[in-house]
């Protein structure tokens, strides 16, 4: 076991970790931790763009975006850190630009931009170009840009250094962060991380689905080692279901190409979202479009032999214009489903995508314990925090502004601490939770397998958890999942060794995922109205009178070691605007 | 809606993945924990040869031997992680349709070579990325920074256009001759990163980039066997851009 001492350490290196990088390293001993390497991230797959109202190419400012943000989010968002986001957009771009992003340029030579779902002129009037891209590779520009300069400010990577513990003290009755616990996995040896300062930007959690745009490395670490510390986890059931994935696949295609002017069409041919949305139509919010999808699915308007998946038809726009704007995902429909979208639609399906819930935190990043109170020395920014700056549903382009504006924000607030305060003394034996864990799991001799499990668990819900619920359907969810956290105390895995043990990795992931699905499905089971991505068929409209609240689970070990979830709420945050009924 | 081609969609989706074949998968297996020795292990699988090479490796580490090791992560080549050899050639996994290589005949999948092997399929990607950061991959510019964007037209954005599309997998320089045999060579995957920011209208250092890429373990070790443009799973023109560089040292024009 190695002792790591730094003032800032940061959990995850995609795009708030570097973005937080960039700012800690400059103010404070940084570490950055990735059980991937910093260029592999998910924030490298995402397509369309980062909204900012530049006001580039038609008038627009950043109180229509806050609106929109707090409207996409069907009132849950809180108003005073979505006005941050929406102001900070700016510069946001900005910054990222002068640090050598590659962004679309106008015929003047500033920064392009295109339209994108919920984004509006004048609250609702009529969609509005807001979107600045890079192709239909932004996030992939944005990854490259952040990494190269963490390069140029010389940040210091620990690359598959898997964090496996968050390590909690109390001083004086309140809660303090001491440091992180990592698994190196070409060693297998056990690192601590003593640090003023941790941040966590791990990432989303979207491999207890299916049918997904995640990555497979996405299995909420960073939130269930919180969690599992007593943390709560904020609005955990809201999940966000991108209208378009590859059918059966779940690979992304981007909202950029509804954008660009792409079309959804049912089996009759029909452009069915005038129906659903008769202004914004293809281009409403992503979980309106979702859910239009689905009912045309439903109501035997699905295309091919099962009736199970709708037409993304971008046959009418020129080939230059999708060789330019579009070449990523055109490539993905010729590669994967051997289709030429010149002259073919697309099959597609909605692919779950987004967690707007996480852990929660302020708008400097600051962890919360409880509705009001900071974990001292604890941070979290992009997909695995919750600020809540996406409240019910998450707009496209708002999540690479949430990495940039809240990974900055985290970054400076954390290195600013790290200045005033001591290193908390490690408790006693810091590793010995995750050397049970690792020690169980290799020489465990249980018959149950980690894939047989985890496809049951992911099967369950997208049966039963997505895009439609009911209380039945969450019940099955919660019964099955329960049955799977059994079963998996009886898991083993075949590789017993230390180096580049990857078996043992599935193994802890899928416990990571099997603790957040139950959150999840439990925080989805008490909330009885249908809100933003959370739509419950027993309970079809939103109830502002007793939900217009976040949830709040929390852990609970009963003194014989039973575990269970309690739930509380956290009320809104509401500024200047006041719930209307959401059209689009 | 425009008339799509019915057959080829109906083809599509009239097969619901029921059409399973045997294939069987060669994997070059290597673990100093248990030998010194790598060796060849062969698994046959039933699987739909639509499935990706990636899913195979899955289906074998999920349902067979949950030891094989491998580094993967999106599944759909954009993070880069899964570029290896299959059937002799540099490509990523999880872009590579089983269906698109013979699956007739056993499918070969071996580390890609040059970087030393670590176990099974994972290599050490340490002197890959120091060949990157040594070649400068980030804009420098000098003077005040502009309140608002620096400008750039749309033509001089599309200079550099190809070149941005990389995410540093190593296909392509792993599948130098130059580089198995000369460990020091950049090799294309720096030179690609370092022609991003030379051929980028608001950077001020190409100068020094073309200076350390002038060295002897730079661009001239470069033998033009168009192995990376092949390898690319980007479709970047990775010789190109090295002739391009090249030629920038020699004019001094860029």
């Amino acid at each position: 076991m190695k002792i790591h001492k730094y003032d800032t350490v940061i959990v995850g290196a995609g795009g708030a970790g570097m973005r937080a990088a960039i700012e800690s390293t400059k103010r404070s001993r940084t570490a950055v931790l990735t059980k991937l390497y910093p260029t592999r991230s998910h924030t490298g797959a995402a397509q369309g763009g980062m909204a900012a109202a530049l006001a580039n190419v038609e008038e627009d400012n950043w109180e229509w975006h806050t609106f929109d943000t707090i409207k996409g989010g069907d009132y849950l968002v809180d108003q005073d850190a979505a006005e941050i986001l929406a102001k900070e957009a700016i510069d946001s771009v900005l910054d990222l630009e002068k640090m050598g992003l590659p962004f679309n340029r106008t015929p003047d030579g500033t920064i392009d931009q295109r339209r994108f779902g919920g984004h509006s002129r004048n609250h609702g009037e009529a969609p509005v170009r807001r979107s600045c891209y890079a192709a239909d590779r932004t996030g992939h520009m944005i990854l490259q840009t952040l990494y190269q300069n963490c390069v140029k400010e010389g940040v210091e990577f620990f690359n598959e250094f898997y964090v496996l513990d968050q390590l909690i003290v109390e001083v004086d009755g309140v809660k303090h962060s001491a440091g992180v616990v990592a698994f190196e996995l070409a060693t297998g040896e056990i690192h601590i991380f003593q640090a003023k300062a941790v941040i966590y930007a791990s990432g989303g959690t979207g491999k207890f689905f299916k049918v997904t745009s995640n990555a497979h490395t996405l299995t909420g670490d960073g939130q269930a080692a919180c969690y599992r510390r007593g943390l709560p986890l904020e609005d955990m059931e809201f999940f966000q279901f991108h209208p378009t994935g590859i059918w059966r696949m779940g690979i992304l295609l981007t909202e950029g190409a509804r954008g660009e002017g792409g079309i959804l069409r049912n089996k009759d041919g029909e452009r069915f979202m005038e129906k659903y949305a008769p202004v914004m139509k293809d281009l409403a919010s992503r979980d309106v479009v979702s859910r239009s999808i689905y009912t045309e699915i439903r109501e035997g308007r699905g295309c091919g032999p099962e009736g199970d998946h709708v037409y993304l038809d971008l046959t009418h726009l020129p080939p230059e214009q999708l060789d330019a704007k579009l070449p990523d995902i055109t490539e993905f429909a010729r590669t994967y489903l051997g289709i030429e979208p010149y002259t073919d639609p697309i099959p597609i399906q909605p692919t779950a995508h987004y967690a707007m819930g996480g852990i929660p935190t302020n708008v400097e990043g600051e962890v919360l314990s409880d509705n009001t109170t900071v974990v001292p020395g604890l941070y979290a920014a992009g997909e695995v925090a919750c600020v809540s700056v996406h409240g019910a549903n998450r707009l496209g382009t708002n999540s690479l502004l949430d990495i940039n504006v809240f990974g900055r924000r985290a970054g400076i607030a954390a290195a600013e601490y790290s200045h005033k305060a001591d290193f908390v003394e490690l408790p006693e034996n810091p590793a010995s939770l995750v050397e049970e864990t690792v020690e169980r799991l290799r020489n465990s001799t249980g018959t149950e397998r980690v894939a047989v499990i985890r496809n049951e668990l992911q099967e369950c819900m997208d049966a039963n958890v997505m895009v439609f619920r009911t209380e039945q359907t969450i019940k099955t969810a919660v019964e099955k999942i329960a049955e799977l956290r059994e079963r998996y105390k009886n898991v083993s895995i075949q590789d017993k060794g230390k180096r580049f043990n990857t078996d043992l990795l599935e193994a802890i992931e899928l416990g990571n995922l099997l603790d957040l699905a139950e959150v999840m499905a439990t925080s989805a089971l008490a909330r009885k109205e249908s809100r933003g991505g959370h739509y419950r068929e027993d309970f079809p409209n939103r109830d502002d009178v007793n939900f217009m609240r976040h949830t709040m689970a929390y852990r609970e070990v009963g003194d014989d070691g039973s575990e269970s979830i309690r739930l509380d709420y956290k009320p809104v945050v509401q500024t200047r605007y006041q719930p209307m009924e959401r059209k689009y | 809606m425009a008339t799509p081609t019915m057959d080829k969609l109906e083809a599509l989706e009239a097969d619901n993945g029921s059409h399973l074949i045997t294939v069987t998968f060669r994997v070059r297996r290597f673990n100093p924990e248990v030998s010194a020795d790598a060796v060849w292990e062969d698994f046959q699988l039933a699987i739909d040869p639509k499935e990706r090479v990636l899913d195979a490796l899955h289906k074998i580490k999920w349902e067979l031997d949950g030891s094989l090791t491998f580094r993967r992560s999106c599944a759909h080549g954009i993070c880069g992680s899964d570029a290896m050899r299959i059937n002799g050639k540099n490509r990523l996994a999880c872009k590579t349709l089983i269906k698109d290589i013979n699956p007739e005949k056993p499918i070969t999948v071996e580390a890609i070579k040059g970087l030393t092997v670590l176990k099974d399929l994972v290599v050490d990607m340490e002197p890959f990325f120091q060949a990157y950061r040594d070649v400068m991959p980030f804009l420098v510019t000098t003077g005040n920074e502009p309140t608002r964007e620096r400008l750039q037209s749309a033509e001089d954005r599309e200079r550099f256009d190809d070149t941005t599309k990389c995410i540093l997998c190593a296909a392509c320089t792993s599948s130098c001759p130059v580089f198995w045999n000369d460990g020091q060579y950049f090799g294309p995957a720096a030179i690609v990163n370092a022609h991003r920011f030379i051929f980028d209208s608001r950077d001020e250092a190409g100068e020094q980039r073309l200076e350390i890429l002038n060295d002897k373990d730079g661009v001239w070790r470069c033998r033009t066997t168009f192995n990376c443009t092949d390898a690319c799973p980007r479709g970047i023109e990775v010789t190109k851009a090295i002739q391009e560089v090249k030629r920038a040292l020699i004019t001094r024009r860029f």
